[in-house]
């Protein structure tokens, strides 16, 4: 059968950004940093000439984890925190998949806290993109585990008090294959980070500053204190932990790529009818 | 040998069960196994559980058989033989081993007085000398020891017990004629006793027969049912269904992916079926409770799924080792919001695997979560069973062709099932998606969206036409008593309403396979004429009963007999209560 015709989709060489995102309209609010993941998104997947067919985005819940339905390609929108575990689920039982997980800061590092650092040291072959804008935003205004100490807000006035969750420093001790820091209002390096993270073997993580407009208006500086291109690319640990000591958390580029197999199931594998397992229950 | 009191027996018997016993290391787990491989040679169905004490390794261990001629499903009233290698601490397990006058007690007079608790009850006694007899023989085991002398009181032959012994060493050589010269000296010592309590013969003519776990059972059901994910995190007493499966689903093209907590299992399944690959997570009590936000995800965004529930006693980590059905209102009831989906309840260790099997396929054909409630007794008990029957080949997923016009995933369809489209497939993609939806599943908080999507979601569910299997129905149809229970009280409320024939009792016995959504209509016409109805089950609330009275209008007198677990409920203790049931 041709798909293609069947699909009346533009043949892959064809395919534009815009022939990755759905019609459904967002849920965001003017000028919210999640737009430019999207189009990054879009725009990377694009330039790899992906199926939209064989690439499912997965989210838990959230402000961002509403991108898989902004996306032209199959979707998954779990439960809140989970998507890591929903991703590596379907990517090893579907390996031919392109399977690119996605969402916020209160999803990934508090909820989901637990599944990150077990996404990162499991290496399934897969794409982690965490908008963090440092706060609950769906919610409407929250701090999350990556809000400073001293922001005020309804549920804790004064400020929460604790130190910021370091989400770089996090996956490079847990065993995350790639790391990287993008800016959404730096769609094209973006795009460009999230294609090397598609492309890069195993469990890549890629942390976007996106700024909420709404809650945290004054994110809307960051685009005067990010540096581009400042983090470099290494696949020694131990000079990405000591450039990790310096940083500033608005350095962007890849700071880590690992050299690390993606996770495989081990042992000797088989296609035996179910049948011959009655064997094992024989007298 | 030498006894202290001739207990009198000799006369074959349909059924004998036995107790070994011993402290840690003693390798009374191991001829316990043996014993049982040893009566499946010899023509008999048999049933092991095992009790053992807190400690994680070691610490005395009891292996609980009974041997009949006939398939069995529970352990009996009385045990007729205590055999134990030493007696240390063994009297912590004296609820689970009843004896009887006509019961021997078998002894290592060398490792002291049996413990009074099992004295009390009147027993004989023999003393069997195990430990110097096992001197006696070069590198021989006390545990070989006293396996020889249970084949000589039941009347097992040689051959039978030499294959055991040969089957489990089979790895080991240097371990075997050592182990078989024990036990020929075991036999030698008990000879006095030979037949004592002799097994009555096994049927002549019997199709093959099967030596399995219900957790295994339940692994292998879902496999034929066509499971090749399963998303695995370690709980007692469901990990060795886990276990079982990793290297059987490598054997046949599948995955078992170990997660870091049952939050991630159950959505790793959810992850794996989406992307069409039917998948399962199997776990307890506990984990199960961390479950119930994803089932709701399945029942919602529509994604197959089996749960197996290995019940264990509750609520919080309450004794991880012992069954009891104290699940049933978490598994119909634990969701948030409308929710429906399915709940399935094996009743013997064999059904284990038909019943996952059918869990798999039902699943699979209505796009919706099953919740397996198996329990520890089902799932741990080690059981000789006639094959079971095959089970017919069910309706699988309802799939979307490649390119179909106009399609939504969530559509509105008479059945309320919608063609699902799996990833890779071109022009269909979705999201599949726990916010409510309209049909093409793109996020909708419309009123009319939520009562058509709710509709059709319970929809798929009532109007799938389950057949026979929903529930097992026996006992006399004449009868204008029934008992309804589920689960693992089906064994002994079927033996215990067969003793209960000689007090002139007679009942129709509905085992109730399909829990969710309760098949009320056929449920009712079983019970049809009914005056009298007793429901039966394991738990401190009478969870089963209450859910029954509360979905349907059951006839007659309805009465329930519940009690909490721990402890299974045995043969003689229904016929009791059926006995006061009768006179109310």
């Amino acid at each position: 059968m041709n798909e293609i015709a069947c699909n009346a989709a533009p043949a892959p060489a064809m395919r534009g950004p815009n022939d990755y995102k759905s019609d459904v309209k967002p849920v965001w609010c003017p000028g919210c940093g999640d737009f430019g993941v999207v189009n990054a998104l879009a725009k990377a997947m694009a330039k790899m000439a992906l199926e939209p067919k064989d690439v499912a985005v997965v989210s838990g819940i959230g402000c961002s984890s509403r991108i898989p339905a902004y996306m032209a390609s199959y979707g998954f929108h779990g439960v809140h925190g989970r998507a890591l575990a929903a991703g590596a689920g379907l990517k090893v039982a579907r390996p031919d998949l392109t399977v690119i997980v996605t969402g916020g800061d209160g999803d990934g590092y508090s909820i989901g806290g637990n599944h990150f650092l077990h996404a990162c040291r499991r290496n399934v072959d897969m794409t982690y993109i965490v908008m963090d804008n440092r706060v609950y935003g769906m919610t409407k205004g929250q701090p999350s585990p990556t809000t400073e100490p001293d922001w005020d807000s309804k549920l804790s006035p004064d400020g929460t008090g604790l130190r910021e969750f370091q989400p770089l420093v996090i996956a490079l001790t847990s065993g995350a294959n790639f790391i990287a820091r993008g800016f959404t209002g730096d769609p094209n390096g973006l795009a460009e980070i999230i294609e090397r993270a598609v492309r890069h073997p195993g469990f890549s993580f890629v942390e976007v500053l996106s700024p909420c407009v709404t809650f945290r208006p004054e994110q809307k500086e960051w685009k005067k204190v990010v540096k581009a291109d400042a983090l470099k690319p290494t696949a020694d640990m131990t000079r990405a932990a000591r450039r990790l000591l310096r940083d500033t958390g608005f350095e962007l580029g890849v700071l880590y790529a690992g050299e690390r197999p993606p996770y495989a199931p081990r042992g000797p594998r088989a296609r035996r009818p179910p049948s011959e397992l009655e064997a094992r229950f024989a007298l | 040998m030498q006894h202290s009191q001739d207990p009198g027996a000799g006369q074959s018997a349909r059924s004998v069960s036995v107790v070994l016993a011993g402290s840690g290391g003693a390798g009374v787990m191991t001829a316990g196994n043996m014993l049982l491989e040893a009566a499946a040679h010899a023509g008999y169905c048999a049933l092991m559980t095992r009790s053992s004490g807190p400690q994680i390794r070691g610490g005395e261990a009891a292996a609980l058989l009974r041997i009949a001629c006939e398939p069995i499903e529970c352990m009996e009233d009385r045990f007729l033989v205590l055999a134990a290698v030493d007696w240390e601490n063994v009297q912590r397990f004296n609820a689970e081993i009843p004896l009887g006058r006509s019961s021997l007690i078998v002894a290592d007079p060398d490792q002291g007085e049996p413990p009074d608790v099992f004295l009390q009850s009147g027993a004989a006694r023999a003393s069997l000398p195990l430990k110097k007899i096992a001197k006696s023989v070069p590198e021989g085991r006390a545990n070989m020891v006293l396996l020889g002398a249970l084949a000589a009181l039941l009347g097992l032959p040689d051959d039978a017990v030499a294959r055991a012994v040969e089957r489990t060493l089979g790895k080991r050589p240097a371990a075997l004629s050592p182990s078989l010269a024990a036990v020929a000296a075991g036999r030698a010592a008990a000879a006095e006793f030979a037949a004592r309590f002799p097994l009555a013969p096994p049927p002549v003519t019997r199709g093959p027969r099967w030596l399995l776990t219900g957790n295994e059972a339940a692994g292998y059901g879902a496999i034929k049912g066509g499971v090749r994910f399963v998303a695995a995190y370690p709980i007692t007493p469901a990990t060795e269904l886990l276990e079982w499966m990793a290297p059987a689903l490598a054997q046949v093209g599948g995955t078992l992916l170990q997660a870091e907590d049952e939050l991630a299992s159950i959505n790793m399944a959810i992850g794996g079926s989406y992307g069409g690959v039917p998948s399962l997570t199997a776990t307890s009590g506990p984990g199960l409770s961390l479950m119930v936000e994803a089932l709701g995800l399945a029942v919602a965004a529509e994604i197959p799924l089996v749960v197996v529930d290995v019940m264990r006693v509750g609520p919080s980590t309450g004794i991880p080792t012992k069954s009891e059905q104290g699940d049933l209102n978490i598994a119909v009831h634990g969701l948030h919001g409308d929710a429906p989906h399915l709940v399935l309840a094996p009743n013997s260790v064999a059904d284990c695997l038909g019943t996952t099997q059918w869990a798999v396929q039902l699943a699979e054909a209505l796009q919706a979560p099953a919740i397996v409630l198996s329990d520890q007794f089902l799932g741990q008990a080690r059981a000789v069973v006639d094959r079971p029957a095959e089970l017919a080949a069910g309706p699988r997923r309802v799939t979307a062709a490649a390119g179909a016009p106009g399609y939504k995933r969530y559509a509105v369809t008479p059945d309320g099932v919608s063609p699902m489209a799996i990833p890779g497939t071109s022009g269909l993609a979705y999201t599949a998606d726990g916010l409510e939806h309209a049909e093409r599943g793109t996020p909708s908080s419309q009123a009319s969206d939520h009562f058509a999507q709710l509709d059709k979601r319970r929809r798929k569910l009532t109007a799938h036409e389950y057949g026979p299997l929903w529930a097992d129905v026996e006992g006399n149809p004449a009868s204008d008593c029934a008992i309804v229970t589920f689960g693992s009280c089906t064994g002994p409320v079927r033996e215990g309403l067969a003793l209960a024939a000689a007090d002139g009792i007679a009942a129709r016995l509905i085992s109730l396979r399909l829990l969710a959504p309760l098949p009320a209509t056929r449920l009712l016409a079983a019970l049809e004429g009914v005056k009298r109805v007793l429901v039966v089950e394991q738990n401190h609330t009478a969870q089963l009963y209450k859910y029954l009275r509360a979905e349907c209008d059951l006839p007659g007198r309805v009465s329930s007999l519940h009690r909490p677990g721990a402890l299974q409920f045995s043969p003689g203790e229904i016929r009791r209560h059926l006995a006061e049931w009768s006179r109310e």
